[in-house]
C-alpha cells in the first residue's frame, strides 16, 4: 500500500505504519543503508546485515508496506531496492530544526569574525 | 557587517534518542569556545533570529550551572538551564540541558571542538531520554511539527494521483 493511502492522524498511532516508525528500527535503517548503494537480493542483505533470513524478510516486509522498499522478480531471485520518497517528510522535518541552528550559527560567524580581528590587532601591537 | 557563512549546519538523527548537529567555523577553536562560553558573546548569537537573549549566565566548572533566557519575537520567554558534567577547555563540554517548558526531558549534550588548519568543527550530540522527547525537540524547529509534515506529504501525494 503506498504511503499516501494512510490517514496521517492514524499513521503515528500504528507501530510500523509510516516511514517515521519504519526507520525508527536500527536494523531497518541498516537495510536501507545497504540498499542505498543499489538493489540486492535477500541473500546479500542477510550476509551484509548479519541477521537470520526470516528476520530480514520481516523487516523488508515493513519497509515495503510503507513504500520505502520496492521489489521486482529477476529470474528466480527477488531484487529489493530503495525508494526515498516516503523519507521526504522526515527530511523536511529535520530541515526546519536545522534552519533554526543555521541562523544561530550565522550570528556566531559574525561574533567570531570580530574576535579574530581583535586578536590580530592585539598581535600586531606586539602584545 | 556582512560575513559569508563559513559552513552549513548539518543535523542527523544517529539513533532514536539522539540529535547530532555539526558545523564548521572559519576561526580557531579557542575563539569558537570563547564565543560559546562568554555571556556577553552568547547574548549576541544564541537566539538566532527568533528573539533577544535577556539572560546568559554560566558557572563554567564541573557541577556549575548555566541558564539562558530569550524573549522570543512573539513576546513569550523561552528558558533553558543545565549543569556542567565535564569540561576540557577549548575541546569538550558535557552538560545537561533542560527546557523549562518541559522540565522532565533532561538532555545530555556533548559539545566537541576540533581544529584543523585554523578552522573549527563543532559537533553537538544531544542524548534525549526518549524518542518522544527527541521528536519534540526537532518539532520545536517547525511550526506545526511532525503532523504538519505528514499532512504536507499527503497533499503532495494526492496531487500525484
Amino acid at each position: 500500500m503506498p504511503i499516501w493511502v494512510y490517514n496521517a492522524d492514524m499513521a503515528r498511532a500504528a507501530t510500523t505504519a509510516d516511514a517515521f516508525n519504519a526507520v525508527a528500527e536500527p536494523r531497518r535503517r541498516q537495510i536501507l543503508d545497504v540498499l542505498s548503494s543499489g538493489e540486492r537480493p535477500v541473500n546479500d542483505l542477510v550476509k551484509l546485515v548479519g541477521l537470520a533470513q526470516p528476520l530480514v524478510s520481516k523487516h523488508l516486509r515493513v519497509l515495503r508496506e510503507v513504500g520505502l522498499v520496492d521489489v521486482r522478480d529477476q529470474g528466480r531471485q527477488r531484487m529489493y531496492s530503495i525508494n526515498g520518497q516516503p523519507l521526504k517528510p522526515i527530511h523536511d522535518w529535520v530541515k526546519n530544526y536545522e534552519r533554526s541552528w543555521s541562523r544561530r550559527f550565522d550570528r556566531l560567524d559574525v561574533v567570531l569574525e570580530e574576535l579574530k580581528q581583535i586578536e590580530e590587532e592585539d598581535n600586531g601591537s606586539g602584545k | 557587517m556582512a560575513v559569508a557563512s563559513s559552513g552549513t549546519a548539518v543535523v542527523t538523527l544517529p539513533t532514536n534518542t539522539q540529535i547530532l548537529i555539526t558545523r564548521d567555523f572559519d576561526a580557531p577553536r579557542h575563539l569558537v569556545y570563547k564565543a560559546w562560553t562568554t555571556p556577553e558573546l552568547i547574548k549576541r548569537w544564541w537566539s538566532g533570529d527568533r528573539g533577544e537573549v535577556t539572560i546568559a549566565e554560566l558557572d563554567l566548572r564541573v557541577g556549575g550551572s548555566w541558564r539562558y533566557v530569550m524573549t522570543a519575537n512573539g513576546g513569550f520567554e523561552v528558558a533553558f538551564h543545565g549543569e556542567y558534567r565535564e569540561i576540557v577547555p577549548n575541546e569538550r563540554v558535557v552538560s545537561t540541558e533542560i527546557y523549562e517548558g518541559a522540565p522532565e526531558g533532561v538532555a545530555i549534550v556533548t559539545h566537541t571542538f576540533t581544529e584543523q588548519a585554523g578552522r573549527t568543527t563543532l559537533t553537538i550530540l544531544m542524548e534525549l531520554p526518549s524518542q518522544q522527547t527527541r521528536d519534540a525537540v526537532i518539532d520545536s524547529g517547525m511550526e506545526g511539527g511532525l503532523q504538519e509534515a505528514l499532512d504536507h506529504l499527503e497533499q503532495v501525494a494526492i496531487s500525484l494521483v
